[in-house]
């Protein structure tokens, strides 16, 4: 189901209502949020590519990747980032998030990147000034691609993680939902490393995000085993995981979805869990020598059977076999003895049970309790 | 025989990959030890390995906040690498911090003040190695927790640190390889060593032997390679697992106790 949030993303805002926002957050155990970013992004910049999203353009935030590594990603996935209509702009706080490389330069710009990604990507010296940072990102939005009328634009930022570590949980949750009420925002989406943080700045960017996603590890490790060198990476050397989802609606119902995930070389790839289910379920029967399951015949035969007492009150004569050969059954003496319905034979597939007694040593079946002579 | 047998680590990191030049290009190796066992072995191994390989292009810069260059000296001298000669052909850049610390405290000078200078120091080295076409540039760190000290006890100073190191790295394709101690911060809620293990593309744990001391047995690592971004070519997300054991700062790894691909895991 990452394509419905993927498809939230694309359609974007309501007019007078917030932005949809997505939260993607993972863990150290099951780090592939990075991953999942990408594929959000590269779903959402190929519908913009379509012209079948609300978004005409995409603007990136880039903090953990450098624009050099965004592009070749978008051109490996098929996105045209060299054409002359410029759907996305990067917003540069890789290269000098800091104004180190400034200061130490003396703002002379010393690059030897491409011309190609110069072009689309503005770098940003200051990323603890939070207002010049919003302001910067409207205005990147609305000269890239927002002319006239009510062309919106999608925001992407590719590590809170980072934000919040230059500046307070404040200002970036301002920043996030100035992002959302902006009228030329039509979706945005950030990652965040879940337990870098405390849980009350966690839960304050969820309940900004009308939808969560979560990198989760396939089986809840624990990571608190510090002294032991190698569980904890058992768990890390997984490819796999899961990917669980939480849909805000608007008019208020709130959707779950869980899926698995699993990191390949040409991305992440998405499976529901039903459809694996089916084929764990299939082999989990172990294989043993004895048969463990009746076939459908023997069920068949087994529901035929019909268990002592049960034809009782059904206009016949009750009878109970008590082992011997009772008088009734005297002319049949020929015959083996058994349930005396056997003599009716009212059907081939009649089921029955037989039963010999073994010896007259052995009692006959009775309601009297075998030891009431004794005198207790 | 130690030829082949130091192959384990160089296998499990990715560094005998022959049909790459520099397997470790824009990535960030971290190794982390503990008190008990000591992973400095692994810098001065890796250290080794970038004057010996058949690229001239390789140079090192050493970043040493924990012993002098006399003591690496010594060890690499064991190893059958001359740092003093290398240095003097400029593929080894030293940087003594270790008096850095003391003289800048009676200045006014802030943790980021020195980090940024040292950053300065860095990429004038690395603009000069790039003039001189070595372009494939080994930042080491010799640790992370003596540099938070430089810095103040700031870690999001290292962190911005090592975010600056990154980017030089990654656009011209170089490397940094940190040594940081795990039991440095284990009673920390969100420690710095977990934003490093994040930013890691390779982890190497070095630590005593899991079921307890043995005579021809020092300890055992454990080496993880992530697999970054979904741009790369091969996923490695390999847990590597060995022992080892040390002769005179020469590194033997005895056996391979798990090596396995992620298929046969689950």
């Amino acid at each position: 189901m990452a394509d419905s949030i993927c498809r939230a993303l694309r359609d974007g805002a309501l007019e007078g209502e917030l932005a949809p926002a997505l939260t993607l957050k993972d863990s150290i155990n099951s780090p592939f949020g990075f991953h999942a970013f990408a594929h959000v992004l590269m779903q959402l910049s190929s519908n913009i590519l379509a012209g079948k999203s609300q978004s005409r353009g995409l603007v990136l935030l880039a903090f953990s990747r450098s624009p050099a590594y965004y592009l070749e990603l978008l051109k490996k996935s098929g996105g045209n980032v060299g054409s002359s209509e410029k759907w996305i702009q990067i917003l540069d706080c890789y290269t000098d998030p800091l104004g180190w490389k400034e200061r130490f330069t003396g703002g002379e710009k010393i690059s030897n990147v491409h011309q190609e990604v110069s072009n689309l990507s503005h770098l940003c010296t200051n990323v603890r000034d939070m207002d010049n940072l919003f302001s910067s990102i409207i205005t990147l939005g609305k000269a890239g691609f927002v002319g006239e009328g009510t062309v919106r634009f999608c925001v992407a930022i590719d590590s809170v993680t980072d934000m919040l570590r230059h500046s307070s949980t404040s200002a970036v949750a301002g920043l996030l939902s100035n992002f959302r009420s902006n009228d030329k925002v039509s979706s945005t989406f950030w990652l965040v490393h879940e337990d870098l943080h405390e849980e009350k700045v966690i839960a304050a960017l969820e309940y900004m995000s009308s939808m969560v996603a979560t990198v989760e590890p396939l089986t809840p490790s624990p990571y608190v085993c510090e002294s032991s060198l190698n569980t904890p990476y058992l768990e890390h050397s997984s490819t796999k995981g899961r990917f669980h989802v939480r849909i805000k609606r608007r008019n208020g119902r709130v959707r779950v979805i869980c899926e698995n995930f699993k990191v390949e070389q040409s991305g992440i790839k998405f499976t529901s869990i039903s459809s694996e289910d089916a084929v764990v379920n299939q082999g989990l029967v172990p294989k043993v020598q004895f048969n463990l399951q009746l076939s459908e015949k023997e069920q068949i035969d087994r529901a035929r059977v019909v268990l002592p007492f049960e034809h009782q009150g059904n206009g016949k004569p009750i009878q109970i076999y008590d082992g011997r050969r009772s008088l009734t059954d005297s002319k049949d003496d020929d015959k083996p003895l058994s349930t005396s319905e056997k003599s009716k034979d009212e059907g081939a597939g009649k089921g029955e049970i037989i039963y010999f007694r073994d010896s007259e040593d052995e009692m006959p079946d009775s309601d009297e309790d075998p030891d009431d002579d004794l005198d207790i | 025989m130690s030829r082949m047998t130091s192959n384990l680590l160089d296998e499990a990191i990715g560094l005998d990959d022959s049909t790459s030049l520099s397997p470790l290009v824009g990535r960030l190796l971290l190794v982390e030890d503990c008190v008990e066992t000591s992973g400095a072995f692994v810098l001065h191994h890796l250290l080794k390995r970038a004057f010996s390989s058949p690229h001239s292009s390789n140079a090192v810069i050493f970043i040493a906040f924990s012993q002098s260059f006399v003591h690496y000296e010594r060890v690499l001298r064991k190893l059958g690498c001359n740092l003093a000669a290398q240095r003097d052909s400029h593929r080894f850049f030293f940087l003594d911090m270790l008096t850095v610390g003391c003289s800048d405290r009676s200045g006014k000078e802030t943790g980021e003040g020195v980090l940024v200078g040292l950053y300065c120091k860095i990429q004038r080295a690395v603009s000069a190695l790039i003039q001189e076409n070595k372009r494939h540039v080994t930042i080491v760190i010799d640790d992370i927790p003596l540099l938070e000290v430089a810095a103040n006890g700031s870690s999001n100073h290292v962190l911005d640190f090592l975010h600056y190191c990154h980017t030089l790295t990654s656009e011209i394709g170089g490397s940094i390889i940190a040594l940081s101690h795990e039991d440095v911060y284990l009673d920390i809620e969100r420690p710095l060593i977990l934003q490093m293990e994040y930013l890691a593309d390779v982890l190497i744990k070095v630590g005593p032997l899991a079921t307890g001391i043995a005579k021809d047995v020092h300890g055992q690592l454990t080496v993880l390679n992530k697999p970054v971004g979904g741009l790369e070519e091969n996923l490695r997300n390999r847990v590597h697992n060995f022992q080892f054991y040390i002769k005179e700062n020469v590194p033997f790894w005895l056996l391979t106790r798990r090596s396995c691909p992620t298929s046969s895991i689950y």
